[in-house]
């Protein structure tokens, strides 16, 4: 018998209008030993299954049918069962670092309380325990960083207190829920890579709970694929990665960006198993298009930021370099990439060229004209047209109190005050159906549409000021793969169409392999190199570049 | 500080002529300009601002236009009146709001949440005077057992008097400090509650449950700990207000402490008394905020960090 059995698992979220079937009758069994992958897209139920296991279903879901049984054991026999294995036997790590843990108490408080808690051991001695286990997931200097607080640590360090907070009972299932997700790629392997070991030396059995292909394709032995609650495919990831049955699986496996080569579009396979045509571009008539010469649009010379804390004084104490003299080119069409971890910078730089922020030192050039000195608004206001951004968060970058119509009208009126409104209007339904969204979509509020949806919105509304140059910050870091592979589809297609210049700053290698002609790669603010695409991938020069390529998840690991 | 010191002069000089309030109806009208020279009050008014700043900052607010007496020394004699039912109702309103808000925050549902709920609803909306009266009515009027009104037998221990020390003191201080602690108890009930369910739903309660922490932990280690923060913030500003809202309680229960002095000296528009107890309660505001944010530099380890970075 397998050492966690979930059998016909239903989990219902009764809505005041509605039930939501978030698991509908899945079955899963995971052995000792083994790391079973759990992914599917949000909403697909992956998460709650995981929180079934351990009887942490938020309010109102609730468990409506059949069993789990974790060694013997049935969780939902006895409430009294579970909090016997909560932390004993069953130990949780969730997405976020940031949050999940308690920010006024030091770690060493967390733990000898978690381990108090299941372990007969005095004060000391469950010290003893703690530091141990700091040490054994790799923090330096435990006895030290013992008596620290959360907030001292990094993202990276964090996730590692929260494994060893998970494991100092000895629990002897695991789920990981996004373990990795909000952290950048170095320390991304360095998680799953501990997670692996301690897998090995303790015989865990896992449940890893992810979207990304690249971490499955890396990390799991089995893998299990679910959609809107149902347990779609499950096998061994090999099989599963390389080989899928259903059409959903090759689907989701298709719209994975590779890693290993450049694809001219993503493969996106509807249910009817027929691939998707190309954008229709309705506003092209409209665009006053740029011929493209070969010459550089955007050029950046010695482009520095610094952010000082202190208001009052100049000392540089508390000062952090963001930017530190960068210098790049974009040229007229091209889609110029910035790579670059969380801190590297590259956000800066994105909202330095649309003059969100002003640098520091350095010059910005747009079109051979300065744009880092222009103190009038009204010829600002000129590079402001020609320049828009798209954000990363779809649910924050758009006014959820304004219709959709009003958002994109907003930017039209602000450049063209003296446009008819039957004009607008007839730009706005040409604008919308250039990125896939119907008429109908104008009078609706952005809160009723999905994250790629409002993504498309986003790119309407700058795509309505008719610019030549799009920055778009990690477009699509907030949406499913499916989602992204439209959403880097339309983004490719506009840009094919419209001549557009994009610049793209995004931290996902394989995404921005797909998309980009040159690629600048940025760490702590300094950039390490610039290369074409191919030969960035092929043929890395920079020693960090090589590492980052090395430490990318790739679902192509699978062939090997 | 400066700018209340500055609305509490502007009292003197525009709530009526102190001359006028000084002398009696047959002062001539050349004994009026003398005394105005003598008193100084026909310098410039940034001068005599800074003069009244000086004398406030040495605690001498001039004398009681209708006592007689330096306002000063009534202050001092009232004082502890006001401190001691102060400090009771405050004590009163932290504690049971924090118990009661806890226990509404975890028990969302029970029957006894809703009626603490609807209890403390009647708590906001109910002026204090008439929870006073009532009280009086109930306690004083029908039972008898507790006295309607002053503060009972005192103690004097040199400057200051008090009330705690003896049975009727004690029995005093009952009702009044109870009648002026519902309203900002019902506050911090419905405050804690809300931070408590807030605080509730976070990933690290949630991820402390799932290591099998005990539930008693969780409420008050984890969640508890976390919630005062602002509840602090907000009681800090609080009791100075219940200072403010003494004036009521104060009046209602004849309690002779600084509200009901101020009352009185509304009535007889004796201004030294109005504008000293204006920059006292000024006073009291800027020292609770000082201690609030001191205290949270205890609470919150993660100011703590940011008070060090900058020092070193």
């Amino acid at each position: 018998m397998s050492f966690l059995k979930i059998n016909n698992l239903s989990v219902n979220y009764e809505m005041r209008r509605e039930t939501v079937y978030a698991a509908k009758k899945v079955n899963i069994n995971v052995e000792k030993g083994e790391i079973l992958g759990l992914v599917g897209e949000s909403g697909s139920g992956k998460s709650t299954v995981g929180n079934a296991i351990i009887n942490l279903i938020d309010e109102p879901g609730k468990v409506s049918g059949g069993s789990i049984i974790l060694d013997g054991t049935n969780i939902y026999e006895n409430p009294e069962n579970i909090l016997k294995l909560r932390g004993n036997k069953i130990g949780l790590i969730f997405q976020d670092p940031q949050t999940s843990l308690n920010p006024i108490l030091t770690i060493g408080e967390q733990l000898i309380e978690t381990i108090q808690t299941h372990l007969k051991l005095n004060k000391e001695e469950a010290k003893n325990k703690a530091i141990n286990l700091l040490k054994e997931v790799g923090i330096k200097d435990a006895d030290v960083r013992f008596d620290n607080y959360p907030h001292q640590f990094s993202g990276g360090m964090r996730q590692r207190v929260v494994i060893s907070l998970a494991l100092c009972c000895e629990p002897e299932l695991l789920i990981a829920d996004e373990p990795t997700t909000a952290l950048d790629v170095s320390i991304q392997s360095q998680i799953l890579d501990l997670i692996k070991r301690l897998t090995k030396e303790r015989n865990l059995a896992v449940i890893l709970i992810t979207h990304d292909m690249g971490v499955i394709s890396e990390t799991t032995n089995r893998v299990a694929v679910m959609k809107n609650g149902d347990l779609v495919e499950i096998g061994p990831t090999k099989e599963i990665l390389t080989n899928p049955k259903e059409i959903y699986t090759k689907a989701l496996v298709s719209s994975v960006p590779p890693t290993n080569k450049k694809i001219n579009r993503f493969k996106i396979i509807e249910k009817e198993n027929k691939t998707q045509s190309e954008t229709n571009i309705k506003i092209l008539n409209r665009w006053t298009k740029k011929e493209i010469i070969d010459q550089d649009l955007v050029e950046v010379k010695n482009l520095s930021k610094t952010f000082d804390d202190n208001f009052f004084t100049e000392s540089s104490k508390n000062s952090v370099m963001a930017v530190d003299g960068v210098s790049f080119s974009i040229k007229e069409g091209e889609s110029f990439g910035l790579v670059g971890e969380s801190g590297s910078g590259k956000s800066t730089i994105a909202k330095m060229i649309v003059n969100l922020y002003s640098p520091s030192a350095g010059d910005i050039n747009f079109d051979n004209v300065c744009i880092t000195n222009i103190t009038n608004n009204k010829e600002m206001m000129k590079f402001r047209k020609q320049i828009q951004m798209i954000f990363q968060d779809p649910y924050s970058s758009l006014n959820g109190r304004l219709k959709v119509k009003d958002i994109i009208t907003e930017p039209i009126k602000l450049h063209n005050p003296s446009i008819s409104s039957q004009e607008i209007d007839n730009y706005i339904y040409d604008l919308l159906e250039s990125v896939e969204l119907t008429q109908q979509s104008a009078e609706r509020y952005p809160h009723e549409f999905s994250g790629g949806q409002r993504q498309r919105i986003s790119i309407a509304r700058a795509l309505a000021t008719q610019p030549r140059l799009l920055v778009c910050d990690e477009p699509t870091s907030a949406l499913d793969v499916s989602i992204q592979a439209q959403i880097l589809n339309l983004l490719k297609d506009l840009q094919e169409q419209l001549n557009l210049t994009i610049l793209f700053i995004s931290h996902d290698l394989p995404v921005v392999r797909q998309m980009c002609d040159r690629i600048a790669v940025l760490k702590n603010g300094k950039l390490c190199e610039i290369s074409k695409t191919e030969e960035l991938f092929k043929n890395p020069s920079h020693d960090y570049t090589k590492e980052l390529l090395t430490l990318m998840p790739k679902i192509e690991s699978i062939y090997n | 500080m400066l700018v209340v010191a500055f609305v509490s002069f502007s009292l003197f000089n525009f709530v009526g002529d102190p001359i006028n309030n000084m002398v009696g109806e047959e002062t001539s009208d050349a004994e009026r300009t003398e005394l105005r020279e003598t008193l100084g009050l026909t310098d410039p008014i940034y001068i005599q601002f800074t003069r009244f700043v000086g004398n406030a900052s040495k605690g001498n607010f001039g004398i009681s236009y209708q006592l007689k007496r330096p306002v000063s020394e009534l202050i001092s004699e009232r004082l502890p009146a006001t401190i001691e039912l102060v400090l009771v109702s405050a004590l009163i309103a932290l504690i049971s709001g924090t118990l009661l808000g806890v226990y509404t925050g975890i028990n969302r549902k029970g029957y006894l949440s809703d009626i603490i709920l609807a209890i403390s609803l009647l708590g906001v909306s109910l002026p204090t005077f008439v929870i006073g009266i009532l009280f009086i009515y109930l306690f004083a009027v029908i039972l008898g057992v507790l006295p309607s009104f002053g503060r009972g037998e005192v103690v004097s221990l040199g400057y200051w008097t008090t009330g705690f020390l003896t049975l009727s003191g004690l029995k005093a201080i009952i009702l009044p400090s109870v009648t002026l602690s519902l309203f900002q108890m019902t506050y911090i009930i419905r405050l804690v509650r809300a931070e408590m369910m807030e605080i509730l739903q976070t990933d690290y309660i949630k991820f402390a449950r799932a290591r099998g922490i005990k539930e008693k932990s969780i409420h008050y280690k984890h969640a508890l700990k976390n919630g005062l923060i602002p509840v602090i913030t907000i009681a800090g500003i609080n009791i100075g207000t219940l200072i403010a809202f003494s004036i009521i309680t104060e009046t209602v229960f004849q309690w002779p402490g600084m509200g009901f002095l101020f009352i009185q000296a509304v009535q007889f528009v004796d201004i030294p008394i109005m504008s000293a107890y204006l920059v006292f309660i000024a006073f009291v505001f800027v020292m609770i905020n000082f201690i609030v944010d001191i205290l949270y530099y205890f609470i919150d380890p993660r100011i703590r960090v940011k008070a060090e970075a900058v020092s070193g």
